[in-house]
Order: structure tokens, then sequence, then C-alpha cells
């Protein structure tokens, strides 16, 4: 079972029910579940969606769309069914929010599912989960049932006279399938490629209909929006980046864990006073700030607020919100290493700058790591992952090409030191770099 | 639908299966949790679970293939009865995955994807699988083992050897 951490900094509206039995749907009642959607029911769309809006919610998947507004974007009249899909695919390394929240409040996230099918018509939500989750799709599926039970999903739900059906789903295995067409593809009963855009989802989307998809950390975020409404829940993160965030800070800290901090809190103060420091009271070297896909920052970087905005005028990205701390003692070769080999295992091989790519850049990283790079190779991992860059269906190239740009332009000294041999590993830990996933 | 079929599955999943389909608005959206379900059950997916969830969704066998080659989890031949996948991805990596996957290899005298030769054990080096925050992590089967050492990987082990596992289908 996860541990839960816990620090007096944090503002806990998402992980409020964590560990108080919320599985339990009496308990989430209690709680003051599935009041915000019945405030919904009675309030209507247009309501909903100001007051999504107003709370400045901003994905919590990654790109940081503001979320009311992108429900705003579904059209009203179609006579096409609409859906609403929550994606808890969540496989960004560095990243296990959801896990949390499917864990200790899967309540929350059927009760955000009806309010964004409120807010845009749709009568139907499914909620996607990664295949290895099993242990929470199953206590997803009792809070499914347990809804149904209680006459909140189904028909005429809450005595509305509207109807809203729910479906649990599980994926298979693929990184690839949290982007949102891949996992429309994927829910389909298809492989996870992507689909180009336009047309977004909120237009065409799952079997033809408009569609949102949201984040499971945003669509939980949701109910407390209603509870709390959409303006106070903005003043408690920074300027146009509204609310809490669920941040996991892991790798080299004495108390890795997932923290509930506001928006704009600064990133210094949550891997030092948050998570209590780096491990061993070693020197800290650099920190990937939100997933394995944002660029790295090095230790004098890290006076930042980690928002949408801020970080991204920092170089980087707020990303998944997955902070990995990186002492002193770790090869920035070996982790570029690491981290491409990932990507390059994950492209799902449907646009050619990716899947050759990835391909290239984990060979030619390979090869600096293993002691056989040359000057000309530091030049050319960057140039290939320049040229992958925007030339792809969906972000994945992105996700593999910038964390790769910046390890090579922050550290290129250790490339280098590589390529004069001063760095080299032995054949045995070389065959071992050679991540043998297949 | 089938159950009046011959079908190669326990009439439990069968059920489920009948279910399963009626749930999306097009048949097909149940296959890739019908290819997982199938493996949990057959313990990979063989030629006649392809057949038979292509008659069942009216797809042809070759769109089945297709979508079972795409997906990680989802295997064509017998692993062991308990599948060790080791994370080594970053957070995991930083906090000794591979001393973990080193460890494991010995313990087991297998490799990557290999069988031990009484088909208790297979291993695996994995992707992230969404514990980073309580690295090293290592699922057996659907099951998570976080925050271990080599002490604790050899509990979990010894546990499975002695039949005191968890298993969580």
């Amino acid at each position: 079972m996860p541990k839960l951490v816990s620090h007096p900094d944090e503002v806990r509206i998402i992980s409020r029910r964590f560990g108080t039995g919320a599985e339990n749907i009496d308990k989430y009642v209690e709680l003051d579940g599935y009041k915000a959607a019945q405030l919904c029911i009675e309030k209507g769309p247009e309501f909903i969606i100001n007051e999504m809006k107003a709370s400045g919610l901003r994905g919590r998947g990654g790109a940081g769309f503001p979320t009311g507004l992108k429900w705003s974007f579904v059209p009203k009249n179609v006579d096409r069914p609409k859906y609403v899909l929550v994606n808890g695919d969540e496989s960004e390394p560095g990243t296990c929010k959801d896990h949390l929240i499917f864990l200790h409040d899967p309540h929350a996230i059927i009760e955000g599912t009806i309010i964004a099918g409120l807010a845009i018509g749709a009568k139907m939500g499914f909620i996607y989960l990664r295949g290895e989750y099993r242990y929470l799709l199953k206590i997803m599926e009792k809070a499914v049932a347990d809804a149904y039970a209680k006459g909140y999903l189904g028909k005429n739900i809450f005595g509305s006279g509207i109807d809203f059906e729910v479906v649990t789903q599980t994926g298979a295995g693929a990184y690839e399938v949290g982007e949102e067409s891949a996992l429309m593809e994927s829910l389909e009963g298809k492989r996870g490629v992507p689909r180009i855009k336009p047309p977004f989802p909120a237009v065409v989307g799952l079997y033809g209909g408009p569609t949102v998809i949201n984040n499971a950390e945003t669509i939980a975020s949701v109910p407390h929006i209603f509870l709390m409404g959409g303006e106070a829940y903005a003043k408690v993160g920074s300027e146009r980046n509204g609310g809490t965030r669920l941040f996991g800070i892991s790798g080299h800290v004495e108390k890795p864990g997932v923290y509930e901090l506001p928006m704009g809190y600064n990133l210094k103060k949550a891997i030092y006073e948050v998570a209590g420091g780096v491990l061993g009271g070693k020197k800290l070297k650099a920190v990937v700030p939100g997933g394995s896909s944002t660029p790295v920052l090095t230790a004098d970087e890290l006076d930042v607020g980690l928002d949408f905005d801020q970080m991204g005028k920092a170089g980087t990205m707020l990303g998944s919100g997955g902070i990995v701390v990186l002492d002193e003692t770790v090869s920035m070769v070996e982790f570029a290493l690491r981290t491409i080999s990932f990507y390059q295992h994950e492209s799902c091989g449907w646009c050619i700058p990716c899947r050759e790519g990835t391909d290239w850049l984990k060979k030619t990283i390979g090869r600096v790591y293993a002691g056989g790079g040359v000057e000309k190779d530091l030049d050319n991992i960057k140039y290939l992952a320049e040229n992958m860059m925007g030339r792809t269906f969906c972000p994945l190239g992105d996700a593999a090409a910038m964390p790769t740009i910046g390890f090579i332009k922050k550290f290129r000294h250790e490339f280098e030191e590589y390529v004069r041999g001063n760095a080299g590993v032995s054949p045995a830990e070389h065959d071992a770099a050679l991540v043998s996933l297949g | 639908m089938a159950t009046e079929k011959r079908t190669i599955f326990s009439p439990e999943l069968a059920a489920r299966f009948d279910r399963l389909v009626t749930l999306y608005p097009v048949k097909r959206s149940a296959l890739v949790p019908m290819l997982l379900y199938s493996q949990d059950e057959v313990g990979y997916i063989s030629p006649e679970v392809i057949v038979e969830l292509a008659d069942r969704l009216d797809i042809r066998t070759n769109d089945v293939e297709s979508v079972l080659s795409y997906y990680s989890m989802l295997r064509t031949k017998p692993v062991g009865k308990y599948n060790v996948q080791v994370c080594t991805n970053i957070s995991c990596m930083l906090r000794n995955g591979y001393g973990i996957l080193e460890h494991c290899k010995k313990r087991l005298g297998i490799g990557h994807k290999e069988v031990t030769p009484d088909g208790l054990f297979s291993l695996e080096e994995v992707e992230c699988i969404g514990a980073c925050c309580w690295a090293p992590a290592v699922q057996v089967n659907y099951d998570f083992y976080d925050d271990l050492t080599v002490e604790k990987m050899d509990q979990v082990l010894d546990d499975y050897q002695a039949g005191r596992g968890k298993v969580t289908v």
C-alpha cells in the first residue's frame, strides 16, 4: 500500500479525503460527497462552465489547458451523442498522483465525471485506467456499482430526470495511450495511435461524437470547485493558475511522496522543506520538474514557482507534477540514456520522426555512454532532437526530444567527459546500459 | 449471445464477456479489456483466444492480432505463474531499481522475459508502473510491492515460492 505523507504547507483539497475510507460511498457522502453534482444539476450547464472558468483550473495531465474553456468548446446543438472521457492512463515516469486518487477517493472521479457530463450535455462517461492498475480498477468498479445502486448513476440520477452512464475501462500497457486521441483509439478497441488534429475531440471525438477528455486529477478537482466556489478555488493558487496540485516528489529526497501544494509553490522549498531535502545530505545536481518529458533544471535554477506560466518562463514545464530529484552521484549521460530508452520503447511508430528519432537518439547516447562516442555525436544528439520537435501527430516526439535537448545543453560537459574517455564504463556496465526492454 | 455457443472460456468469464460487449456504443470497444481478461484466465493470448474474440466482436482475426501486438502487457506465450516485473525507470533507477533487477536475475537464474524451468517465476524489466514516490517498485502479476530493498524483495519471492503470495486478478 503506498505510504501517505503530509507537511504543514500542504493545502488539502483533492487529497482531503485520502486515508479516511472515502472509497466507501456512505463515507464519501458524509464528507460532502455528491453535493456538488446535485448543485450542478440544479444550476445547469451555464453555471457549471462559468464556475469552472472562474476557478482557473488548468489540465493536470501536463498541457495546462483551462478546463472550463475546454468544456465550453463542445458544440451545444449537435445530434450526435457526446462523451466524457477520464484519462487515468497515468504513465509518465515520475508520476503517481492518480494512483492515490483512484485508491482513496474514487467517488470524486465519478462525481467530477457527472459534472463534466452535465456541462456539455453528455449522457455517458468513460473512466480509463492503465492496465497495470488492476487493483485500482477494482476499487473504481466497486465505486461505480455503488453509485448505480444509490441512483447517482444510471437513469434519472438523483431523481433529476437526467440519465448518465459511467463505464470503467482498462488499458493493457502503452504510454502512448495517455495521449488523448490515442486514448480514444484504444477505447474504440484499436491500436493506440494518435489522430491528426483538427478536428479536436471537443468537435469530433469518441465514436465521432463531441468529447471532453480530462486527466483524472483534473476531474477529481471538479467537485471541490463547486464545494468551495470557483473564485475561492482560484485564490488558493497563483495568477492564472487556480487551486492546488498533487506533486509527486521522488528520487533522491528524504521524504518522497505525493504532496498537495498550492499552484505557484516554490520548487526549491518543495524539495528542501516539504520533501525533507536531498537524501543522505548529498548535494543536489539536477531536477526533472514535471515528469520525464520536461526539460531538466540545474541546482541553481530551482527558485521558481510551481505553476504552468512560471515553469514555462524558466524554460521547462510543470507537466504532470512529477518532480524527480537527482543527487550529485548521478551520471547525466546514464540518466539521459534511461530517459530516451523509455521513449524509444514507447514510441508507437506511427510518425517517422518519433519512431526513427527516438531510436537514433538511444543509439547515439548509448554509444557515448559506452565510451565509444565522438565529439560530433553530441551535436548530432541535439540536431536529431531539435528536428523531432513539432513534427509528429502527437506530443510523444516532443516529449522525447525536449528532455534530451535539456540534458545535452545543460550537462554537455558530462557528455564530453564520456567522449574523452574520462568517464567510460566497463563492458559489463555497457551491456546493462543498453536497456533490454523488447 | 455466446452463452449457448461453444466457448474456450470458463462460464464466468464467458458471461462476463457477454455483458461487457453490451456496455459500449460499439462492441469492439470491449476488445482491449477482453484480451487482458482472456490472458488472465488462459495465461496468454492463444490462437483460440484470438478466434473466439474475433467471433464475439464480429471483427477479423487480424484486427485482433493487430491490437494484440500493440499493448506491452499482452503476450502470445505463457509466462511463469508469478510474473515478476521490475521497474527500472528514472525514479526507481535512482532508488536502486537496477540493483533489485540484478538480484532477481541472480536469485531466479533467469533474464528479461525468461521463465524458470519449474514454470513458477518469470522476470521482466518494465517501464514506469506509477509507483514513483514509493520506489523502487515491483509488480508480481497485478500486485504492487514498493519501497523495496534486496532483503524485502527476497521476502516477497519467498512468499510466492511458498504459495503464500498475494494474488489479485
